[in-house]
């Protein structure tokens, strides 16, 4: 039987992408939003014939959404948060039973650098020059809030309110700011460094490092 | 506005009027709807709470986070190979898909990468999950309108794809076989020619479907022109892979990035379909699981020898850095945020899944919809409720 799909509503070959993107493209991505947005522009990033990473300023956080939407940047992909402090209880990948050193506590942040604690992330696709775009913005530690992007891209609404709950990042002219996940008088904000994981305070992980020896044959031995 | 097609005219003309209905305040009496959590059209406990006017929607709100379970949280104690454990669980229908993203993003930062033939299986293995999840997706349709046919020749053809899933990885739910750079072990003999055998079969289990579900008129009726999503609306939204297509934006990540995955290696078609409605959604899937079917016939033939493991150390440290990677999963792009700083484990990653930004769409698509429709969109947007809450 012939198969009833209409193959006329389909794109054709000719569809197919151009060449990859290379780093030119992205240096003028980045000309292009330099343009659009001035000295708001602080740092870049490029990974050779692969990604491209731009931090802006806290200020211009809305206005840089809405100008890379304008350059193209049409696609949504997702926006979180990440806070740079080391965790005070460490990685969970120590051996439980050894005396811990002390950890260093200094903040370090990732590429294009930072002067704060968290940072607000957030990624745009061009579909049709197939590039993405990771940005950045620092908050502030004692005041964490940041411009809300659903001006330009309404799918940044739960996006949003997924890291207000779990950074206790706040995002200006957001229409609804309530908890996704967790119940509404939950304290603590559970994806930063100091949020302990009760469950591994309860039991440490034993990591890489198997401290329960091996069942030995000894039953077996003795018979 | 952009240009419109009739159907999305009449739709967005509907929620115009669902928006001045709830403006003026006319007086009829409003209904609160409550789905859920407890449904079958919602792969897991999803709920919806919906305000109807007499039969149309007015507002419509979905409350996720039934299934959290901070996932995010958890891997940053975790050493980079017991990531791959948890991640499983983010898409169960298509285990074996979440892996991969993650484990690449690895390689990245360690620049490394696979030996060609684990890149080739990788692809195979990849397909056959997605092919596992999307004729599931197939067969529950049918249920979501009342026709139980389709689910039972769904989970039978299903159960085939399973079975050399189970084969070569060990698992049949969650595989938890790709390792940082390559996989944890060969083929099993006579994987292949069973490989085979079973892609034909799923061929003509897409037929089948497409004969008995995609040309009933029933369903048509209840499909065409139901939800109807503009590509602009879209994107903005992040609906990403069959929904994605089905609004006529033509962009695959299989085709459209460079990744280390052997897709080039197949002769295949990035389907779309200009309406952007219910039915639009599925009949992508539907053509999608023929092309997947048809990429593992292709890339069965092209297994390069050698070995499918590059030397690693034995304990693995992730160099310093940051990397994204994402790749088309059954459900749309799955993309993995990782930050690291050396150490054993990850410092951050961000699990972008395809289902969250697929769902954050739904108060926008069923505001003016009928209530018997709101099963059928919420079915077409095809979503897996570990995939939204992680």
């Amino acid at each position: 039987m012939a198969p009833l799909s209409d193959t006329d509503t389909t794109s054709g070959e000719s569809d197919a992408p151009q060449a990859l993107p290379g780093d030119g493209l992205r240096e003028g991505i980045i000309d292009d939003l330099r343009q659009r947005i001035g000295d708001a522009l602080i740092e870049t990033h490029i990974v050779p014939n692969d990604d491209l990473t731009v931090r802006v300023s806290n200020e211009s956080w809305a206005a840089t959404g809405a100008a890379l939407k304008a350059a193209g940047f049409t696609f949504f992909s997702w926006l979180s948060g990440i806070d740079w402090m080391p965790s005070p209880y460490g990685t969970g990948e120590e051996d439980p039973t050894a005396e811990r050193d002390a950890i260093d506590m200094t903040i370090k942040q990732g590429v294009c650098g930072g002067d704060t604690r968290m940072q607000v992330l957030a990624r745009l696709t061009d579909l049709n020059r197939h590039v993405g775009i990771t940005l950045k913005a620092d908050v502030d530690d004692e005041n964490p809030v940041i411009d809300s992007w659903t001006g330009s891209f309404a799918g940044a609404n739960w996006h949003e309110r997924e890291c207000h709950e779990m950074f206790g990042i706040g995002f200006n002219n957001h229409p609804d700011l309530r908890n996704m996940y967790l119940p509404g008088d939950f304290e603590g904000y559970p994806l930063r460094k100091d949020f302990p994981l009760l469950a591994r305070m309860v039991k440490p992980w034993p990591g890489i490092v198997d401290v329960e020896p091996m069942p030995v044959q000894e039953e077996e031995d003795e018979s | 506005m952009t240009m419109m097609s009739d159907r999305q005219q009449l739709s967005y003309i509907a929620s115009q009027a669902a928006d001045a209905r709830l403006n003026v305040e006319l007086e009829t009496e409003g209904m609160t709807l409550n789905i859920g959590p407890q449904h079958p059209a919602t792969h897991g406990t999803l709920r919806i709470i919906a305000r109807l006017d007499g039969e149309q929607v007015i507002w419509a709100e979905p409350v996720a986070g039934y299934m959290h379970r901070g996932y995010e949280k958890l891997t940053e104690v975790r050493t980079f190979p017991q990531v791959t454990t948890l991640i499983n669980r983010i898409d169960w229908l298509g285990s074996f898909a979440n892996e991969v993203p993650f484990i690449l993003a690895a390689e990245k930062l360690m620049e490394i990468e696979a030996p060609p033939r684990a890149q080739v299986i990788r692809t195979i293995l990849f397909e056959l999950s997605r092919i596992a999840n999307v004729s599931l997706f197939l067969g529950d349709l049918g249920v979501q309108m009342g026709a139980v046919t389709p689910v039972f020749l769904a989970f039978r053809d299903r159960e085939y794809v399973l079975n050399l899933i189970e084969g070569a990885t060990g698992g049949r739910f969650h595989p938890n076989f790709d390792r940082i750079g390559g996989l944890k072990d060969d083929l099993p003999k006579g994987w292949i020619d069973e490989t085979k055998q079973v892609m034909k079969k799923l061929i003509g289990f897409c037929d089948e479907n497409e004969n008995l579900l995609f040309g009933n008129e029933i369903f048509q009726s209840r499909m065409r022109g139901i939800g109807v999503i503009p590509a602009d609306i879209a994107k903005e939204y992040g609906l990403s892979g069959a929904n994605l297509r089905a609004s006529g934006v033509d962009y695959d990540l299989r085709r459209d990035q460079d990744i280390a995955l052997s897709y080039d290696l197949a002769d295949w078609k990035v389907w779309t379909h200009p309406d952007g409605d219910s039915w639009a959604r599925c009949w992508i899937r539907l053509q999608e699981t023929r092309e997947s079917c048809k990429i593992v016939l292709q890339l069965l033939d092209q297994i390069p020898a050698g070995p499918i493991m590059t030397k690693v150390p034995r304990i693995i440290k992730v160099p310093e850095g940051e990397a994204y990677v994402s790749t088309e999963n059954p459900l749309g792009e799955m993309g993995y945020y990782v930050a690291s700083k050396g150490g054993l484990g990850p410092f951050r990653v961000k699990i972008r899944s395809a289902s969250f930004s697929n769902m954050s769409i739904t108060p926008w698509v069923l505001k003016g919809v009928y209530v018997p429709d709101i099963v059928t969109i919420l079915a077409s947007l095809y979503f897996i409720l570990g995939d939204i809450d992680r």
